[in-house]
């Protein structure tokens, strides 16, 4: 398990235990978190799940693949610290982690 | 408005969504949902792919967990079936008796999968995909030496076969047309997907009838493609097209094309109903015309647009329609749809296994079929949406990126 602080858009905060394994994305969505749709169910084909890796989390969540980089070239209010959802897997070493949604997906 | 609530029939990724997107929406009444599968809602489109090849569970599979129900004050009813609407009462009746009332009823009732109409199509081993039952029952019989006959060369069909080359197992697609996904992808696509299977092994007949299914002792034993040709199999797998399941609607006297019709936020010509998912012939904006759509995105583009309706929120913006596939190591993903295309330009090389295929009416894009391109797919939707005029001489130069194409 990993405490994951998904923050929506409007500043609402959910704190949520994570099972290690599963996607950063999947736990907000078997939470029904808004904000984090997911249409393509974590294949990487949507950038419906694009979220803001707060720090010190960002280095922890490993490198971007060329295909998410690619994703998320076209998606929208694209910060530094954007990353795909889906694409980072909960280990116990992102227990306390925190993520802001943007505002195109409020 | 009474307090009935909202009725949502046919429990799969659709209406599970729509009932979830409810209460995110802040939608207080209460809410059933009634599927005729025993399962919670689930994902399908792994069903031929991840699921298929034992790298994903079930537990992953599901939209939610199973608490996830209660908790949130949705009714799940499952493995029982919906026998008719009753517009005027704002009532359903269940083929068991049970009698449920609605203020609003959103139909999710997906597509059935199509039969092959030849003799022996009733054979043990004889398979359709849309259902995790029917998934189960295929990878059951899946596995090394044995051999698979997939019968059309669509999607789901070449998403199997390459799931059960993965398993060990051989596989030969029949296709009717002169070329696989004749019906949803451009000629090239169609050869690059040929060639690329046939390299993993997968042997292609096309320009073929099935005209019978044998077999022996009730098992399926081959696919008959004329009098001298029989293709020895162990198991078929039908992928011929999936009608929408209509039937309720229709009985209720509601309009249906090919698809049950509804407006832009999914309504139907009575406002208290709406239809979302397969089973709906709905409005394309950018493209001013009716059509039917298959795919996730557009079963939960309609789970949003009535769950805004009903919960009083704006309706979302319209999007670009897109689907995926996943075979092998590819990942092909599709957007827009090419009506009234003048120009089809493909930018990159087939050969790379890394390129797009566009389709212009003028130059403006209508469609993006993308092979490992994820900008060209993410930058062609954009372009699709805006329908902003691109220079297609920088278009189909890879020097050029898909950054500065849109820009």
């Amino acid at each position: 398990m990993a405490k994951i602080t998904y923050i929506e858009h409007n500043g609402t905060e959910h704190a949520i235990d994570v099972k290690t394994g599963l996607s950063v994305m999947e736990g907000a969505v078997k939470n029904n978190i808004p904000g984090i749709d997911a249409d393509c169910g974590g294949a990487c084909a949507c950038a419906t799940c694009h979220v803001y890796v707060q720090e010190p989390w960002l280095e922890k969540t490993g490198d971007k693949s060329a295909m998410e980089e690619s994703m998320l070239d076209f998606a929208e209010n694209v910060e530094d610290n954007s990353r795909l959802s889906c694409q980072i897997k909960v280990t116990d070493d992102l227990d306390g982690l925190v993520v802001k949604m943007p505002e195109s997906q409020h | 408005m009474s307090d009935a609530g909202v009725i949502i029939v046919g429990a799969g990724h659709g209406g599970g969504t729509a009932a979830a997107l409810l209460r995110q929406y802040g939608y207080a009444g209460p809410i059933r949902l009634i599927g005729e599968e025993p399962a919670i809602p689930y994902q399908r489109p792994p069903l031929s792919k991840a699921w298929l090849k034992g790298e994903t569970d079930a537990e992953t599979l599901s939209l939610k967990p199973e608490s996830f129900y209660p908790e949130a004050g949705i009714e799940l009813i499952t493995a029982r079936r919906v026998a008719e609407i009753e517009p005027a009462a704002r009532a359903v009746r269940l083929e068991d008796g049970a009698r449920f009332s609605y203020d609003h009823l959103i139909l999710a009732t997906g597509a059935k999968a199509r039969p092959l109409p030849v003799p022996g199509a009733d054979l043990a081993g004889v398979l359709s995909l849309r259902t995790a039952a029917d998934a189960e029952a295929l990878k059951a019989r899946l596995g090394p030496g044995k051999r698979l006959a997939v019968i059309g060369g669509g999607y789901i069909g070449l998403e199997v076969a390459a799931s059960a080359r993965a398993l060990g197992s051989e596989a030969v697609v029949i296709e009717k047309e002169a070329r696989i996904l004749a019906r949803v992808a451009c000629p090239a696509l169609s050869d690059f997907f040929t060639d690329y299977h046939r390299a993993r092994g997968v042997a292609f007949e096309v320009a073929a009838d099935v005209i019978a299914l044998e077999g022996a002792d009730g098992q399926v034993t081959g696919v008959r493609l004329g009098a001298e040709r029989v293709i020895a199999c162990d198991v078929v797998l039908i992928g011929v097209g999936a009608p929408p399941d209509q039937s309720l609607a229709a009985g209720a006297g509601l309009a249906c094309q090919n698809g049950v019709v509804v407006d832009a936020e999914a309504r139907t010509e009575d406002e208290a109903i709406f239809a979302i998912g397969d089973v709906t012939w709905r409005p394309m904006p950018l493209y001013h015309r009716m059509f039917r759509l298959e795919s996730v995105a557009n079963a939960l583009e309609q789970a949003r647009q009535a769950a805004c309706a009903i919960a009083g929120r704006p309706q979302p913006t319209p999007e670009v329609t897109w689907n995926w596939s996943d075979q092998y190591d590819l990942k092909y993903q599709f957007a827009g749809v090419p009506f009234d295309a003048d120009q089809v330009l493909v930018r990159g090389d087939p050969a790379d296994a890394k390129f797009a295929v566009f389709h212009l009416k003028g130059d403006v894009i209508l469609a993006v079929e993308a092979v490992n391109a994820a900008a060209e797919f993410m930058g062609g939707r954009q372009l699709i949406g805006q329908k902003r005029p691109v220079d297609p001489a920088r278009l189909a130069d890879i020097t050029v990126s898909m950054k500065e194409v849109a820009a």
